[in-house]
């Protein structure tokens, strides 16, 4: 299946200018997000992918900027657009499904009105009727009573909060979807039931969507490919079965070394040391304090970000000297 | 059904309990002096040389009788609790024997007039001005140059007052100096009195609202700040609404109930406010009245007019209490 | 002097307190000066000097219109209709209204902080009793309050400090309830329950745990608590019930209106009350937000 890239970031630097010093929150971020496809995105926190994420939505804001690269939708650079042209892409291209679903929905409004409001803002030229039934169907996609869309969010349990947000994420079937931690604040059940109804509309629509997380294991069952971010660069995109068995970055591989597995007893592992902080960035690679294979190179040059393995691609000396595919 | 008779009987109860605690704190605090004030003031009345209106003699014996020194307290203020269950709230000394009520509800409709007028606008106009203040995305001019004129709130709405007589209807004689309309003007339902009422009450009405607005906006401002970090104004930028869509459904609309909440608090201070700026205005409402009575030591006038007043704020807040659920559909009376 | 370093770049950020705090000092260095300046028993009472607009140099006292021996004084900010040297009216006026200010604001937060304290703290029917008071009290106007308190004394003359009593009356509501709800919703922290675990005792909880982090409070509390009650002095003196003898702020005003002197065009009589009135209201606004500012440092703006 010909699958055309719908996301297209290529070097997104993304800064912060504080009292303290500039934060580099995002560096050299290049990654391609095909159509239909599910990428997850892990790192630690402060590793910078909630703010790639807000970038992707072009909701950074003062005192932070994009300081250079671009993102491509379809083609279009939304690095470059006014105000209101980004306004008009968030919610109907490019949408969002927050974290803590307790809070984002507002509380003095019904469901069925926050569902339509942002087609109201989108003036799509439907009528009133025509946008209660989308939002009525949008509900339903998630498993939801229609009924639910006269409900007020403080009637609604968590799970439901979290599929009332899913349903507007959705409702004007958006080719990108960014799902923040969607299932964080909630409990293991429902938290495999909201990823279940995720993956169906995303199925049906067809849409892309990028996972932010750190549960690994919600990783695995759920996205097609990983993306391992650390200290506000892109270490390693691997295909799943390749990030999982195969990992090329260290830092990939003492992740997936730190993970619990049923039977094995002993000592767990960590990964020793602390991640940097972004105004104070170590020269060379960000890795290198902590990384156990760093040698000469590492602590000089930063590593650039190739495709060092058929549709892996990694930031790491280690590589360097087998052949880049280009 | 939002509303639970559990909680309306209860909000219902605590304004009874405001309005007995203010008639029975009108009963004893002047009983506590060493002195006793009032019956000092009505013999001296009564004892005066001059004209003494018929009646007033009456008068003062049945008080003798109800308040008398030989009546133990617990029966006087069963008597005063009688006489303030029946709405008598005596007659006036200085102006007998025209009765409190009369001269009260005389100074009534100015009062109230200006008061809910004053209060509605200045809560309106500050609690916007405030919001833009706090909006990224408003202009300038919101953001940086009108806090400046939020020093107006802190200075008292009678010394503003005081100011605007002497620039505006002194100086630059602009508007009247005082008054509720001009000398020489009949009271009636024409065109031209009205006009010299609203007139007249232009410039007591510009001294509350500078004063008024200036802390609802800084409330107001405060109270978006705090919503801007929420999740929901995030999720609501997310989803590409409008700009001024984000501003009055999302922040300022939950940012109300907190506001209209502190606007029921604050009644008290807002009519003391109003109450002082009708006294520096000659304004003919409850506050000249009040002026005038303590200047002349009244009593009954001014126990009656405080316990009126007493009494309209907790009506008041009871009824604000009663509009909640349709401002924050959280709130439902339900259970508590 | 580390401190004192990081407090002035703290104020340079933080404008509303630098300001706020700006005229403070200006206020008591106006009032120490002042002071020295002055006779306070003669200057800022009647008969002190000829009416006269300001600013009025080389005039002679009433008591020698010849004035050959003594020397010609200057009033500086003029005199009002009955001779008062407004100068030694605001300067005596400015601490008398402070005065105010200061004893029911210090009695009131004392008395409220430890009501609000104890029945959070303790709970039950105490609370109960109090919260309820409190609740009653806020809803009725501390002015008419003190106007029935007031005109109760009947004939008597009120002084400066009997004003700071009456006054303290109504200043505990505030800092009572505001008190209460942040002692209650510390109750339930974190800390406190593991000092609790720990064996401390209910005191020493109390002092050694929850009071510092009240302090901001307090602070806020106090600052509310001394403008309400200069506020509550300057109605109370506006309706005639202020200490008429003394050359408070608010008696003065009092006898502006009284006796309608914008409309005789002595303008300057009324200008130096009002004008140190609404610095000081001014200022204790701008303190009062800039302690927000330090309780709560969202509310700063970001750089």
């Amino acid at each position: 299946m010909s699958r055309d890239v719908v996301l297209d970031i290529n070097d997104l630097d993304v800064q912060y200018y504080t009292d303290a010093g500039i934060v580099y929150a995002n560096n050299k971020i290049n990654l391609k997000l095909r159509a239909g496809e599910r990428l997850g995105l892990v790192g630690e926190s402060g590793s910078g992918k909630s703010t790639l994420a807000l970038a992707i939505l072009g909701m950074i804001k003062p005192p932070g900027g994009i300081a250079g690269g671009e993102i491509l939708l379809s083609g279009r650079d939304i690095t470059k657009l006014t105000e209101e042209e980004t306004r008009q892409v968030r919610g109907r291209e490019i949408s969002m499904i927050p974290q803590g679903a307790m809070n984002s929905l507002n509380p003095v409004m019904r469901v069925n009105d926050q569902i339509i409001d942002s087609m109201i803002d989108h003036e799509l030229g439907l009528s009133k009727a025509d946008m209660l039934q989308m939002a009525g169907d949008a509900l339903e996609a998630v498993e939801l009573d229609r009924s639910v869309g006269h409900m007020y969010p403080h009637e609604l349990s968590g799970g439901m909060k979290q599929r009332a947000c899913i349903a507007i994420a959705i409702s004007m079937k958006p080719k990108v979807i960014i799902a923040d931690e969607p299932t964080s604040a909630l409990d293991v059940v429902t938290q495999r039931q909201v990823m279940q109804t995720i993956r169906h509309i995303q199925e049906e629509m067809g849409a892309a969507v990028i996972l932010i997380g750190h549960d690994m294991g919600l990783m695995a069952q759920f996205v097609d490919r990983l993306a391992v971010m650390y200290a506000g660069q892109m270490a390693e995109i691997a295909p799943k079965e390749g990030a999982f068995r195969t990992p090329m970055h260290p830092y990939t591989q003492m992740l997936i070394d730190s993970l619990p597995r049923l039977g094995a007893k002993g000592v767990f592992h960590g990964i020793p040391g602390i991640t940097p902080l972004l105004r104070d960035l170590p020269p060379g690679c960000v890795f290198n304090p902590r990384c156990p294979q760093a040698f000469g190179p590492c602590q000089e040059t930063v590593p650039q970000f190739l495709e060092h393995r058929p549709n892996q691609w990694v930031a790491c000396h280690l590589y360097e000297s087998e052949p880049a595919r280009s | 059904m939002r509303y639970s008779w559990s909680f309306v009987l209860r909000r219902f109860g605590l304004m009874l309990l405001i309005i007995w605690s203010g008639a029975t704190l009108n009963f004893f605090i002047p009983k506590m002096t060493p002195r006793n004030p009032l019956r000092e003031k009505l013999l001296q009345e009564a004892s005066r040389s001059g004209y003494i209106p018929p009646g007033f003699e009456e008068m003062v014996q049945a008080y003798e009788s109800k308040f008398g020194l030989d009546r133990p307290l617990w029966a006087q203020y069963i008597s005063y609790m009688q006489d303030m269950l029946r709405g008598d709230l005596g007659f006036s000394i200085s102006n007998y024997p025209k009765t409190v009520w009369e001269l009260i509800l005389e100074g009534l409709p100015w009062t109230v007039g200006l008061l809910l007028t004053t209060t509605l606008i200045a809560f309106v106009i500050g609690s916007l001005l405030g919001a833009l203040m706090a909006w990224p995305k408003a202009s300038n001019l919101f953001r940086y140059i009108l806090p400046s004129l939020l020093i107006f709130g802190a200075i008292p709405a009678y010394v503003i007052a005081l100011t605007l007589i002497y620039f505006v209807a002194f100086r630059w004689k602009l508007l009247p100096i005082g008054g509720g309309y001009g000398i020489g003007m009949f009271p009636g339902f024409n065109i031209g009195f009205i006009t010299d009422v609203l007139v007249h009450s232009l410039l007591p009405a510009l001294a509350l609202v500078l004063a008024g607005a200036g802390g609802w906006a800084i409330g107001m401002r405060g109270m978006l700040v705090t919503i801007q970090g929420e999740d929901y104004m995030t999720f609501g930028e997310a989803k590409g609404l409008k700009n001024w869509r984000l501003f009055y459904r999302y922040a300022v609309r939950n940012a109300l109930l907190p506001q209209v909440t502190g606007l029921a608090l604050a009644l008290s201070f807002i009519v003391s406010g109003s109450v002082l700026v009708e006294l520096v205005m000659g304004y003919p409402g409850i506050g000249t009245l009040l002026a005038r009575s303590i200047n002349q030591l009244d009593y009954f006038m001014i126990y009656g007019i405080v316990f009126v007043i007493i009494t309209g704020i907790a009506i008041t807040m009871f009824i604000m209490d009663m509009i909640y659920p349709f401002l924050d559909p959280r709130i439902s009376y339900e259970s508590s | 002097m580390e401190r004192l370093q990081l407090s002035l770049r703290y104020l340079r950020r933080n404008t509303s307190l630098a300001i706020g705090l700006g005229i403070l000092i200006f206020l008591v260095l106006f009032t120490v000066t002042g002071y020295m300046i002055i006779d306070p028993k003669v200057d800022p009472y009647p008969l002190a000097g000829p009416g006269s607009s300001p600013p009025t140099l080389n005039y002679c006292p009433r008591s020698d219109p010849e004035c050959e021996n003594t020397e010609p004084k200057a009033y500086i900010f003029g005199t009002d209709a009955q001779g008062r040297d407004l100068y030694g009216v605001a300067v005596a006026g400015t601490w008398m209204t402070v005065q105010i200010g200061l004893m029911a604001g210090i009695i009131g937060l004392g008395v409220g902080a430890f009501l609000g304290f104890t029945s959070a703290f303790y709970g039950g029917w105490y609370d109960l009793i109090v919260r309820w008071a409190v609740d009653v009290m806020l809803t009725v106007p501390g002015l008419l309050l003190l106007v029935v308190i007031a005109s109760s004394m009947g004939e008597q003359r009120i002084t400066v400090t009997g004003m700071g009593v009456i006054i303290a009356a109504i200043s505990w509501r505030g800092p009572a309830r505001v008190i209460r709800s942040q002692v209650l919703s510390m109750r339930e922290q974190s800390y406190v329950m593991m000092a609790r675990l720990n064996g401390m005792g209910g005191m020493g909880i109390i002092f050694r745990e929850m009071m510092p982090n009240l302090l901001p409070y307090l602070g806020a509390s106090l600052v509310g608590a001394v403008t309400a009650a200069i506020f509550a002095s300057m109605g109370l003196a506006a309706l005639g019930l202020g200490p008429l003898r003394e050359p408070t702020l608010g008696v003065t005003i009092y006898w502006v209106i009284n006796q309608s002197a914008f409309l005789r065009g002595l303008w300057w009589w009324g200008a130096v009350p009002i004008g140190i009135v609404a610095l000081i209201f001014v200022m204790l606004f701008l303190i009062s937000i800039g302690l927000d500012e330090v309780a709560n440092p969202r509310v700063r703006r970001a750089e």
